[in-house]
């Protein structure tokens, strides 16, 4: 823990990793400003910024392997440089950053890519290209700066862009709201994050990687408490987690590439890695990991829970993904070795949740853009690489062996069961109680989708499969969804430990149950679940809504946590400034109208001072020089020395 | 070329362009417009020869001059600038052409004169400068004085709905704010050896109880003027009322004369007692940028909002200026440029979407964005700027302030960043309200609604987003300048930053 964290300068090829940013933000830009000139072909420049920044990422990753000191630092400019806060405009270009923006540009170009073909029809594809490459650029920033303000900066940036495409088709009033929600509940975080960010400055004097983890040490355990808390805060937001949940789910009136871009390759992301990279401060105290493990657990099950009892197939992904992303915390909340498992999840997460969500778009792209499950039903005749490809997703998704979730989500759940204390049946239970669900409410969602009857509304006849601008990108990402996991499960974790302290020291404790008997249970989960999903729903459900008991209902509304968030939040907010409003008007400034009304010399004068603008001058002039008078003669006389 | 009489000379140039153009034919309305436009950029030009000959690292005032006026009462025309002025200076010089550009129709809807119009806005630009140049008191007051009469023709004479009532409810809050100042000076004089040089009466020392009754005299204009809560009711009816052009330089340019002369005179004329009242200040403070930020939301008028906005902004400021830190106060005199930046785009851009409309009220618009795609995202741009989004200028500002605060009062700063919520709350309900969701067919009848920003408007909201990004990604270049004048006057003050609490160690360890 007492070895101090170093970085080198960037030299040669790794001296132009500010391009990865630079490149996506200029294409951006060029999109904005040349407006209807780049229509038609705005979209191929999209899609070239983030190829770019893919092969850039890629060499820059290569050369970074051969390095002795994985940790690469490079200063831009001075940003902000006052007094002895000293703000680099930096890059860090490390092994943890370097799995990210590969993660970003190599995922994200494949969503690109699907965009092209998916948008075709939109007449505002330009300004959706532009606003995609704004959110990758400004996602490698958050990856990428080497102090916390860069952080900060690219972590707005992020929720900026996805406010632009949740709200793309602003048009629609539910767009509107929803990408103004999930703005306002990120700017909840994002204040815990600044905030944080102020507590180093205070205590520590700088903002910087390096020295904010070299000093933490001499930091005392509230502070480090209260600090990790900050940023909880500022991570929940940014990722989806309780309570800041509410805006992942409505952040689906995006068109469906977006959501794919925010769930599998940027922002939701965004939490797990400030947790990651801050993991010098969450390992520095037990209380705050206990917190991030909680807010996890609770998430997980939240996440199932709620996407078992949902009918629309991007909602149910969307609380899949709150869902994945509580794993995610859970396993940095763990800290030690499981802090790569996390970064390991998110990987793999990202190739099938892409998948996934890519593939819900090409099911809506054959059906009239429709979205409830109630109404598909034996589509896999229909779509065939849809199809085989969405269960290269379901299969890693629940973690069934030997797809990429079985290698990244069982070592989380053993991870769990590693801890010291009865907490280890707590939250490892949570965990394999989670899988069980997972394989539940994933297989409800595949059986209805492609299997079963049709139950498709009269206007739909014969559903079409993708062309193959959208069908390549699935392809890939069910390749990924295949292999990923136990690739990245090999090599990741050794790969992380040059990061300097994560992932390094592996679990001292032992399992309160061994490792073989954890992987048994969590198949058998798996297993049971997917067999009580596929027995259910096998010969469709119902296509109108049906009464449900007290569990459904609650879970159909999200766990009323939008209940509680309007009538604590919402409600008593309007009232507020409606009741201000009013004050002001009367209070505040009727006071102070009166006020002027004497000064004028009784009320009703201050009606006729405004027919005649000389005389009034007049009047004050006189009112003033007696009011100079008296000052004069009182500094004179002395009485106010 | 620092022996050149930037100051004075930048102060009469307006003035004389003033009284060409209020004599050019009122039938030639176009000659006057084109003649107050490029006066204006005259002075654009040389106050960035002014700014280039600024000497960051020299001394704290430069350009001095002195001219004799009333020797009996030590009354003197003396000129000189700091990096704060120079700061203001500057921003006067690029928003007043920007503000005679966007108001080029402006005049026409009123029966008024339109020469006598972009007068008005010359001389309103001669006293701005006056009133930030000057360096004796007595000068200072007098510009703070006149500054009034020309935004009073403004807003009363060719301002919209109630612009009577605005122009003298504007009028007599700052003349009220005036007289106290007023008594203020004299008594200064007084206790300061009948001079009102700045640099003579800095040095003066004055017992505990006059100063902080010379303190209030000062700062209560200031307060009125800036304005900070509870004087702050005269601002959303004169921004309300204002044409939108006189609204940007009010809220942008006029209202910082009162933080200005609180750097500027408060603090280095009366330290003791601008650290007893700091208390009081940063409250009245922190209340501002929450209780202003509420209203902004409940407001129905866009213009208002606008305002409501600002008062919130100046919240920052006030916090920013008595929490003593360079950090703080840096971010404080930077907050003064950005925001006029910022929040002049944004009053002439709701001021162009007012004119198409004809009519200020949120609700008489809806899915705007449809029709006016290029005017939806510049308002979009401007409402960033203001939410102090990174990437734009008033994110630095508002990030100095908070986490210089931070340092020595945690309460205030913690209050404080729970501003930028509300201030996204603000910002996004209006742009929904007014350019998203559903088309208000109202708007498809409104032939003016049909068309978009022309040139002459993308000429005057280009270089405010260019200098708000500029600002945003490289700040460096403006803080410099600020900087050494902060420190000055943290120096007058007798203040110092805090060390970290426990970094100073590490740190050594770390680099």
């Amino acid at each position: 823990m007492e070895e101090t964290v170093q970085y080198a300068g960037a030299t040669g090829l790794l001296g132009s990793v500010w391009l990865l940013v630079a490149i996506p933000l200029v294409s951006a830009a060029i999109l904005l400003l040349l407006g209807r000139r780049a229509d038609r072909w705005g979209h191929w420049l999209g899609v070239a910024a983030i190829g770019a920044a893919f092969v850039l990422g890629l060499a820059s990753f290569f050369q970074l392997r051969g390095l002795e000191n994985k940790s690469v630092e490079l200063s831009l400019w001075d940003f902000i440089a006052v007094g002895d806060l000293r703000v680099d405009f930096g890059l860090l270009f490390d092994p943890l950053a370097a799995v990210f923006v590969l993660l970003i540009t190599g995922v994200g170009f494949l969503i690109h890519l699907y965009a092209v073909e998916y948008m075709a029809h939109d007449g505002g594809r330009r300004r959706f290209f532009a606003y995609f490459n704004l959110f990758v650029a400004a996602m490698l920033l958050l990856v990428l700066g080497n102090n916390y303000v860069m952080l900060y900066f690219g972590w707005e940036g992020v929720g900026l862009a996805s406010y632009l495409l949740i709200s793309f088709w602003y048009g629609r009033p539910s767009a509107a709201t929803a990408g103004k929600k999930a703005f306002l509940m990120n700017r909840v975080g994002d204040a815990g994050l600044a905030i944080g960010i102020f507590i180093m400055f205070a205590t520590l004097g700088t903002t910087q990687y390096d020295e904010v983890f070299n000093g933490v040490g001499a930091l005392t355990g509230a502070t480090v408490l209260v600090l990790g808390l900050l940023l909880l805060l500022g991570a929940a937001g940014k990722s989806g987690q309780f309570p800041l949940q509410a805006w992942l789910p409505d952040a689906m009136e995006g068109p469906t590439p977006v959501s794919a871009l925010i769930h599998a390759a940027t922002m939701v992301t965004a939490g797990v890695y400030l947790i990651a990279r801050s993991n010098p401060i969450f390992s520095a105290n037990s209380t705050l990991q206990l917190v991030v493990v909680s807010v996890g657990a609770l998430t997980l099950l939240m996440g199932c829970i709620i996407g078992a009892a949902k009918d629309d197939i991007k909602r149910v992904l969307a609380w899949s993904t709150v869902s994945q992303i509580g794993y995610m915390f859970l396993g940095v909340g763990l800290g030690g070795g499981a802090y790569a498992l996390a970064i390991v999840h998110l990987l793999a997460h990202g190739f099938f949740k892409a998948n996934m969500f890519l593939g819900a778009g090409s099911v809506m792209h054959g059906m009239k853009d429709q979205v409830d499950i109630r109404r598909f039903g034996g589509l896999s005749k229909h779509m065939k690489i849809t199809w085989l490809t969405f269960m290269m997703g379901w299969l890693a998704i629940i973690g069934m062996f030997p797809f990429s979730g079985f290698f990244s989500k069982e070592p989380i759940i053993v991870a769990a069961f590693e801890r010291e204390d009865w907490t280890a049946w707590l939250f490892g239970g949570a965990a394999l109680l989670g899988a069980g669900l997972t394989a539940f409410y994933m297989t409800r969602l595949f059986v209805l989708t492609f299997h079963g009857p049709k139950r498709w509304t009269e206007d739909i006849e014969h559903p079409h499969e993708s062309p193959a601008l959208m069908t390549i990108p699935l392809v890939l990402l069910a390749i990924g969804s295949v292999g990923a996991g136990f690739l990245l499960s090999t090599s990741v974790p050794d790969w992380l430990t040059a990061a300097g302290g994560l992932g390094g020291e592996h679990a001292e404790h032992e399992a309160v149950l061994s490792h073989a008997v954890i992987t048994t249970l969590s198949l058998l989960v798996t297993v049971l679940g997917a067999g009580l999903a596929w027995f259910l729903f096998r010969a469709g459900t119902a296509t109108a809504p049906q009464p449900a008991g007290v569990l459904v209902t609650a879970a159909r509304r999200n766990l009323y946590t939008d209940a509680v968030n309007e009538a604590v939040f919402e409600k008593p907010g309007i009232f507020l400034t409606r009741a201000l409003v009013f004050l002001d008007n009367r209070g505040v400034d009727g006071l102070v109208n009166g006020l002027a009304a004497a000064v004028g010399g009784g009320s009703g004068r201050l009606r006729r001072l405004q027919t005649g603008f000389v005389r009034s001058y007049a009047t004050s002039i006189l009112a003033g020089a007696l009011l100079v008078m008296a000052a004069f003669l009182a500094v004179q006389a002395g009485w106010l020395a | 070329m620092s022996n050149f009489p930037f100051l004075s000379v930048l102060t009469v140039a307006p003035l004389v362009g003033a009284l060409v153009v209020a004599f050019l034919p009122r039938h030639r309305p176009e000659l006057a417009k084109q003649v107050a436009f490029a006066w204006s950029l005259l002075v654009l030009v040389l106050s960035v020869v002014m700014w280039v000959s600024f000497n960051a690292g020299g001394d704290r005032f430069q350009f001095r001059e002195s001219y004799t006026w009333i020797p009996n009462w030590g009354v003197s025309f003396t000129f000189a600038a700091d990096g704060i002025a120079l700061v203001m200076l500057m921003l006067i010089a690029v928003l007043v052409p920007l503000v005679i550009l966007a108001s080029w129709h402006d005049a026409e809807s009123s029966k008024r004169s339109v020469p006598v119009y972009f007068a008005l806005l010359l001389v309103l630009e001669c006293t701005m400068i006056g009133v930030f140049a000057a360096a004796d008191v007595f000068l200072f007051y007098v510009f703070f004085e006149v500054m009034l009469v020309p935004m009073y023709f403004l807003i009363g004479s060719y301002g919209g709905h109630q612009r009577q009532y605005a122009a003298v409810k504007f009028f007599l809050y700052s003349l009220v704010g005036g007289l106290f100042m007023l008594a203020a000076v004299i008594g200064l004089w007084v206790v300061g050896g009948k001079t009102f040089d700045w640099q003579a009466l800095s040095q003066v020392d004055i017992s505990t109880g006059t100063e902080r009754w010379l303190f209030l005299g000062f700062f209560l204009a200031f307060a009125i003027k800036a304005p900070f809560f509870p004087f702050h009711t005269w601002l959303p009816d004169a921004g309300g009322a204002a044409p939108a052009g006189a609204a940007a330089l009010l809220v942008g340019v006029l209202d910082k004369v009162g933080t200005f002369g609180i750097l500027r005179y408060c603090l280095p004329l009366f330290p003791e007692a601008s650290k007893w009242f700091a208390p009081w200040a940063l409250a009245l403070g922190v209340i501002g940028i929450v209780y202003a930020a509420l209203l902004a939301v409940g407001q129905n008028d866009l213009k208002r909002l606008v305002s409501y906005t600002s008062i919130a902004h100046f919240g920052f400021i006030g916090v920013g200026i008595f929490a003593f830190t360079t950090q703080a106060g840096t971010g404080a005199v930077l907050y003064m440029l950005n925001h006029g930046l910022a929040t002049g785009l944004l009053f002439l851009v709701v001021g162009m979407l007012i004119a198409r409309r004809g009519s200020a009220l949120i609700s008489d618009f809806g899915g705007a964005g449809k029709l006016v795609p290029v005017l939806a995202g510049v308002l979009f741009f401007a409402g960033l700027a203001s939410l102090a989004l990174p990437g734009t200028a008033p994110f630095i500002s508002e990030f100095l302030v908070l986490i210089g605060t931070f340092t020595v009062n945690k309460p205030v700063a913690v209050i404080a960043t729970l501003g930028i919520i509300l201030a996204a709350a603000y910002v996004l309900w209006m742009v929904q309200r007014t350019t998203q969701g559903t088309l208000n067919p109202a708007l498809t009848e409104v032939d003016g609604m049909r068309k978009d920003l022309n040139l002459r408007e993308k000429f005057v909201v280009a270089p405010l987003i260019a200098l708000i990004v500029l600002l945003g990604f490289y700040p460096k270049p403006v803080t410099d300048v600020i900087n050494p004048a902060v420190q000055a006057t943290m120096d007058d003050i007798g203040r110092t930053d805090p060390a970290p609490s426990v970094g100073g160690t590490v740190q050594e360890a770390g680099r």
